[in-house]
């Protein structure tokens, strides 16, 4: 498969993009200027930003508590991401969402999720709507390996596959469902297994290479645009960090922490790319630089904003 | 107006069939809506008339039949969800409470979910616990949702017709014991506005209000009440979200007496929502009597036809506690 020069830079950006976004969220976290609880995918850049790049402009997404990456895979705006989670008004849901619920409908991005399988059923609703009104698009559904223990994965895949949804089921296997690991919650070895049970494809992929995440993602979307039907696409990753900011990592060792950091998606693609002269060295150092200069202007945006005010509390609870 | 007089179910029916004509956006989707024509024959023709495809049966799934619907709803069509009976929205209730009502507001206004999820409900059939339940209350208790629950062909149609164009999610408690009641019902095409009660029945000493089928018992007991004098006003709010606080304010006020009659449990029922909001009103001033409230006992609906009988508020129920407080 040939990919262009610029479309592998443009997936390090995205990749730069959600690790610096998500390490100033955590230092803002640390210091109270972003409340509530925070999810974040550091270490798992690649599989949403390889995925989201098999998409067309107007496919669509649902994904999930730990969704960052997804929505900038998705083309979403940093400044109105950031300004979200510091709950201002310029923010993508006007400070009434946060980290678990931003959504840019025009970009297709139908919501991440505070609910561990809560997007299953919303994706493949929005793939109906798209078998009926014949538009030809597509919907990734991300999930985490625990959310298919969630009756909702079985109801909606099964649904999906007697319809032929345009939908394809995306898994985000971090090996842990916060402190509980697959081998312990689950039956089977691999998400991508159980695809067996709704007779569509399950196909498992280093989660930390983008390239194959591309490939197999785009396989399954193509398939689905077709009218054959869902497959699911399993990423194995890892999460760097913590399920949340309350976790103390009582449930895995420093070393396999460590273990994984060395396989870090973003230094492995950085040299890729050098080595296959896609970049130097010195460009890379420059990307690397203009994807913190975003950042930054990302968080000014967001500390210019103003939060929400008083009077618009009760507003947009209906249409 | 040229008047039909047709059955709550045809009623039902014709709304959906009347609104599937007119827009292509609307379908149906639930277990076994198709050819079997739904578990109670609500939707019995329609696939003959609009396919597979836009009357669609599905698996045994009510958490993804609710949260496909807000999917679909939420990227243009606009689903009507049958779940078989009121008691299963249990298992639809994440889709339901914390997706389709939330998104909206979440997402900061930028989303429409205009869906409706149709379900009989109420006892009556013998069908015991896990048939027969009236859960609006919980129903009711969740911001970004409207709920409605006729009790007429009249109000059925007209008001399932709203539902359908209304922008929002929409839980539609039919009330499955009237579903072969007749009435009068306008061949044209008409709406009923949510948020207006109707008074069923103009009175003088007392007001009852009451909901679902508790409207017709309610209407028996007024007519037996009539014969001794006593003149009741019987007021079905129809939509208990939005809620028509000033019909009912304006009665009490009248009458200076409240009876709130309601099949469900009366712990945690509507009927303490609708007390309060008396209470907190003007028309505290005019009340003659403390507000009473009929209602279901706080048990599960049992199976034994007399058990059940005695379970939910019967016509002499009604009758006894107008009596008890004129």
């Amino acid at each position: 498969m040939t990919l262009s020069n610029e479309t592998l830079i443009s997936w390090y950006k995205k990749m730069l993009h959600t690790r610096f976004f998500e390490s100033q969220v955590d230092a803002f976290f640390a210091k109270g200027m972003i409340h509530g609880t925070t999810h974040l995918s550091i270490g798992q850049e690649a599989f949403a930003i390889g995925s989201t790049a098999a998409l067309h402009a107007d496919d669509l997404i649902t994904s999930t508590h730990r969704g960052h990456g997804e929505c900038i895979g998705k083309d979403a705006d940093l400044n109105r991401m950031m300004a979200e989670l510091m709950g201002k008004s310029n923010g993508y849901c006007k400070g009434k969402g946060g980290s678990m619920h931003i959504a840019d409908l025009e970009k297709g991005n139908l919501g991440a999720n505070g609910v561990v399988g809560g997007g299953f059923a919303i994706a493949v609703g929005a793939a109906l709507t798209q078998q009926m009104k014949k538009t030809g698009k597509v919907v990734l559904c991300f999930f985490g390996d625990g959310a298919s223990n969630e009756g909702s994965f079985h109801e909606a895949l099964n649904l999906a596959a007697i319809w032929k949804l345009p939908v394809v089921f995306m898994c985000t296997n971090n090996h842990y469902g916060m402190s509980m690991s697959v081998a312990r919650s689950t039956a089977v070895a691999n998400i991508a297994d159980r695809a067996a049970s709704y007779e569509m494809p399950g196909i498992t992929v280093d989660g930390n290479d983008p390239i194959k995440v591309y490939e197999a993602t785009l396989a399954a979307v193509e398939r689905a645009r077709s009218g054959v039907g869902p497959s699911i696409v399993e990423g194995i990753t890892y999460r760097w960090l913590g399920h949340s900011k309350s976790d103390a990592n009582r449930y895995r060792t420093k070393e396999e922490i460590e273990a994984w950091k060395e396989r870090c998606p973003i230094k492995a693609f950085e040299k890729y790319l050098i080595k296959s002269n896609v970049i130097s060295q010195q460009e890379s150092d420059e990307i690397t630089a203009g994807a913190k200069d975003v950042i930054a202007r990302a968080v000014e945006f967001a500390q210019q904003g103003s939060y929400p005010g008083i009077e618009t509390l009760e507003e947009d609870v209906y249409a | 107006m040229t008047m039909a007089l047709i059955t709550y179910k045809e009623a039902v029916r014709q709304a959906m069939q009347e609104e599937m004509r007119r827009d292509e956006n609307v379908f149906l989707l639930g277990e076994d809506v198709g050819v079997y024509g739904g578990a109670f024959g609500v939707s019995l023709g329609m696939v003959e008339e609009f396919g597979e495809e836009r009357v669609r049966d599905t698996p045994i799934s009510e958490g993804v039949i609710a949260g496909a619907a807000a999917g679909a709803a939420v990227t243009g069509l606009r689903p009507i969800a049958e779940i078989m009976f009121s008691d299963f929205i249990t298992i639809a209730m994440d889709s339901l409470v914390n997706q389709a009502a939330k998104m909206r507001y979440m997402f900061g206004g930028k989303a429409k979910v205009p869906m409706v999820l149709r379900m009989p409900g109420g006892s009556g059939t013998g069908a015991a616990a896990q048939h027969s339940q009236s859960l609006e209350a919980w129903l009711v208790h969740v911001p970004g949702l409207k709920v409605v629950m006729p009790s007429t062909p009249y109000d059925v149609k007209g008001l399932l017709k709203t539902a359908i164009r209304d922008d929002n999610p929409v839980v539609f408690i039919e009330t499955k014991t009237v579903y072969n009641k007749k009435g009068e019902v306008p061949e044209e095409d008409y709406v009923i506005p949510f948020g207006v009660a109707d008074v069923k029945r103009v009175g003088r000493d007392v007001t009852v209000f009451a909901t679902g089928v508790m409207v017709h018992r309610s209407l028996e007991a007024a007519e037996i009440l009539a014969k001794e004098g006593i003149d009741v006003e019987v007021i079905d709010p129809r939509t208990l979200v939005p809620f028509d606080k000033e019909t009912l304010v304006k009665s009490v006020i009248k009458t200076g007496k409240l009876i709130i009659v309601h099949e469900a449990c009366k712990r945690g029922g509507f009927g303490g929502e609708v007390a309060a909001e008396v209470m907190e009103s003007e028309a505290f001033d005019y009340l003659d009597a403390p507000i009473k409230r009929v209602a279901g006992k706080n048990n599960p609906i049992p199976y034994c036809m007399e058990l059940e009988k005695s379970a939910v508020p019967q016509v002499d129920d009604i009758v006894n506690a107008v009596r008890e407080i004129v």
